[in-house]
């Protein structure tokens, strides 16, 4: 008879929670097993991490989680973790956010969090659109993509969320994809033992929204080749000119340094790191 | 007549009368109506600006900015969005700029809920805008269209906001007439100019600091614009029924002239309430429906004069405040009816919360309670909850 066997992975998760709500071929579900792949590589203490989503569908990967976890107000993730880490500076804070959550909506508190240096790591999934609410354009949406509130073709620019980070005081920054298992779950653990705010960017398939209205197919893999063709490695980029990089996703690791991190003004001593 | 439902009606009245602006963020249910606004503009059948924006925060914002420099400009929101709306929403009011707003009425968190509930338009209550509530995709539609002319009078110039249940209004289909575009074009009068607080060839500042000496006077005149549109709300309804043969008022009244009992709400569930009032008539009761249509200005006067023969009124309410005898309808409408000689006795009650379905039989229940309270010598009543597990 063949044994049954578990994911070793399923101890970390909340079975009765399952099954989940992902779409099929959603890199929720992908970006989650990273995470828990770097979290067991590193034997972290599982009982000592706290993770946070807003709201959204990537906000919904926390439930699936068994460690202690907030959910449920759109863009205030990082607000929340500041009050998180002044109280319990022993904890590890993990937010998984959305693109729409953390640097539209958001994006104010994205601007302090980094700067402050919070001891925090945010997961950020990029699918290029506001997912859960139907697919609409995003600060992150591709130039002249359709989405749902931009019926021929978005004209606004977008964000390069890395870049703000590292200009606004983020001490790690990296950028990946679904379609980069290896490197991702690497940069997942160095961020997660990175002291001070790092965060990991991870372009994600959304097959359902962006995938059906700005690329005419439903198709995961069809958007992970999307993103896959898009991409180019920071080593290769650097190589480019201006114009060679235009409309390409940058991978690759942009800045890890150490600076002093922020444990309140009055409440802790500040102690070099 | 046209299948639409409540967000596409929404939508149908928005493109016709082609507002300067629309701002979008989205927000379930809601965001259909921007999404089918956006589509009407990219496909060049409605001539309008549409704007997607950062947050909610900023649709509101974006709107005091187009408001205040003269131009008409509609947004739709709900929930969380309309909650973080609430400082600007004040603003908005306060600055007698006359924005529209579209709200599909859903509940607030925690936990998330996506399903109809008064408490997102109820939470600003306050605010200083007009609320106008909607039973169905045609007065969705009807009331998007009399909204900017209520708003647009120059003796209101105050913000409205129209609301419909979400989901079970905003989502489900109804047969409704679509008025054509010059009658509503005639209807809205758009040669009319419209009001700008940013003048070129005359600068001034709106909305700087006012101490202790003038601000309660400011205040006031802010309050003369919704009182003022006490009668403009009339009388729009009443243009609008002699134009489209659709009157509408304060409130609407089902079978309560020679009514004992009644009860009392707002938006979709009267649907359920004219029903059961349908079938209790059939069995001699005599009982009938107030269904509220404007919550702000609260029509006081007009509610004592349609209550006060009754033996007893139910206000449901369809929201939950912490800590209140009875929901906010109740509250108004217990004072409203306080100081009158005579008066029915008003018993609060609380629904469907977060989408918790109310049947005929609750209502028919409701009714037979009141009736059984009144025939055995009244009592103080308590506040009860429809449909709530034990
Ligand atoms: C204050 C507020 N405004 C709007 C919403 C509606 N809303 C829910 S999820 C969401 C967008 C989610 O997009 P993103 O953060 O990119 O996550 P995704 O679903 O794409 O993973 C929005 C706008 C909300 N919940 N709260
Ligand atoms: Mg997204």
């Amino acid at each position: 008879m063949v044994q049954q066997r578990t994911n070793p992975l399923r101890k970390y998760i909340r079975n009765r929670k399952l099954p989940h709500f992902f779409c099929p071929g959603c890199g929720c579900g992908q970006i989650l097993n990273y995470f828990l792949k770097a979290v067991d590589d590193l034997q972290l203490d599982f009982k000592k991490i706290i993770t946070i989503g807003g709201v959204g569908c990537t906000a919904r990967i926390p439930i699936y989680l068994n460690t202690d976890s907030l959910h449920g107000v759109h863009g205030r993730t990082l607000a929340w973790a500041t009050g998180i880490k002044l109280y319990r500076p022993d904890l590890k804070v993990v937010i998984f956010a959305g693109d729409g959550d953390l640097v539209s909506i958001g994006g104010n508190h994205f601007l302090h969090a980094s700067r402050r240096n919070l001891d925090v790591t945010v997961i950020l999934v990029n699918n290029f659109n506001f997912a859960m609410t139907g697919g609409q354009v995003a600060p992150t949406t591709p130039f002249n993509s359709v989405t749902m509130t931009t019926p021929y073709g978005s004209k606004e620019n977008t964000i390069d969320v890395c870049k703000l980070a590292v200009s606004a005081g983020a001490t790690y920054v990296s950028r990946w994809s679904t379609a980069k298992p290896i490197q991702t779950v690497k940069s997942i653990k160095k961020a997660l033992q990175h002291k001070g705010f790092s965060l990991v960017e991870i372009l994600s398939q959304c097959p359902t929204n962006f995938g059906r209205y700005a690329l005419r197919t439903g198709d995961p893999e069809k958007v992970l080749e999307w993103i896959k063709n898009r991409s180019i490695s920071k080593t290769k980029a650097e190589k480019l000119n201006e114009h060679e990089l235009k409309d390409k996703f940058i991978l690759g690791e942009f800045i890890d340094k150490k600076r002093p991190v922020f444990q309140g003004t009055t409440l802790f001593k500040e102690e070099d790191n | 007549m046209e299948a639409l439902d409540g967000n596409s009606a929404i939508a149908e009245a928005i493109k016709q009368i082609e507002p300067d602006v629309v701002v979008s963020y989205p927000q379930s249910p809601s965001i259909l109506i921007l999404e089918a606004i956006a589509l009407f503009i990219a496909n060049g059948e409605m001539d309008s600006e549409f704007l997607n924006v950062e947050s909610d925060y900023s649709a509101m914002s974006t709107c005091i900015g187009v408001a205040s420099s003269g131009g008409r400009v509609f947004t739709a929101t709900a929930s969380q969005g309309l909650a973080l709306m609430h400082e600007a929403l004040f603003i908005a009011s306060s600055l007698r700029l006359p924005i529209v707003i579209g709200v599909t009425n859903r509940t607030l968190a925690a936990p998330i809920n996506f399903n109809a509930d008064h408490s997102d338009s109820m939470a600003q209550r306050d605010s200083g805008w007009i609320q106008i509530f909607s039973e169905n995709s045609q007065e969705a539609y009807d009331n998007i269209i009399q909204a900017f002319k209520i708003a647009e009078n120059k003796d209101v110039r105050t913000p409205v906001m129209v609301g419909i249940d979400s989901v079970v209004t905003s989502n489900l289909c109804e047969n409704i007439h679509i008025q054509k575009n010059e009658e509503i074009l005639e209807f809205e009068n758009k040669s009319n100019p419209t009001y700008s607080v940013l003048d070129i060839e005359n600068p001034k500042t709106v909305g700087s600091l006012c101490a202790s000496d003038y601000f309660f006077e400011h205040k006031m005149n802010q309050n003369n614009g919704i009182e003022n549109s006490r009668k403009v709300i009339k009388n729009v309804g009443k243009e609008f029924g002699d134009r489209f043969n659709r009157y509408y008022g304060y409130f609407e009244t089902y079978e309560l002239e020679d009514a004992e009992y009644a009860v009392i709400l707002m938006s979709s569930s009267a649907g359920t309430a004219k029903k059961a009032v349908d079938e209790m008539r059939k069995r001699g009761e005599k009982v009938g429906l107030l269904k509220l249509r404007v919550f702000r200005p609260f029509p006081y006067k007009e509610l004592r004069e349609s209550l006060s023969n009754l033996k007893s009124i139910a206000v449901l309410d369809r929201v939950l405040t912490p800590g209140t005898y009875g929901g906010p309808l109740f509250i108004e409408t217990m004072a409203a009816l306080y100081n009158l000689d005579k008066r029915p006795l008003v018993y609060p009650y609380i629904y469907g919360l977060g989408g918790r379905d109310i049947t005929l039989k609750h209502i028919e229940n409701i009714f037979d309670d009141m009736k059984m309270a009144f025939d055995n010598g009244k009592g103080i009543p308590e506040i009860k909850y429809i449909n709530l597990r034990e």
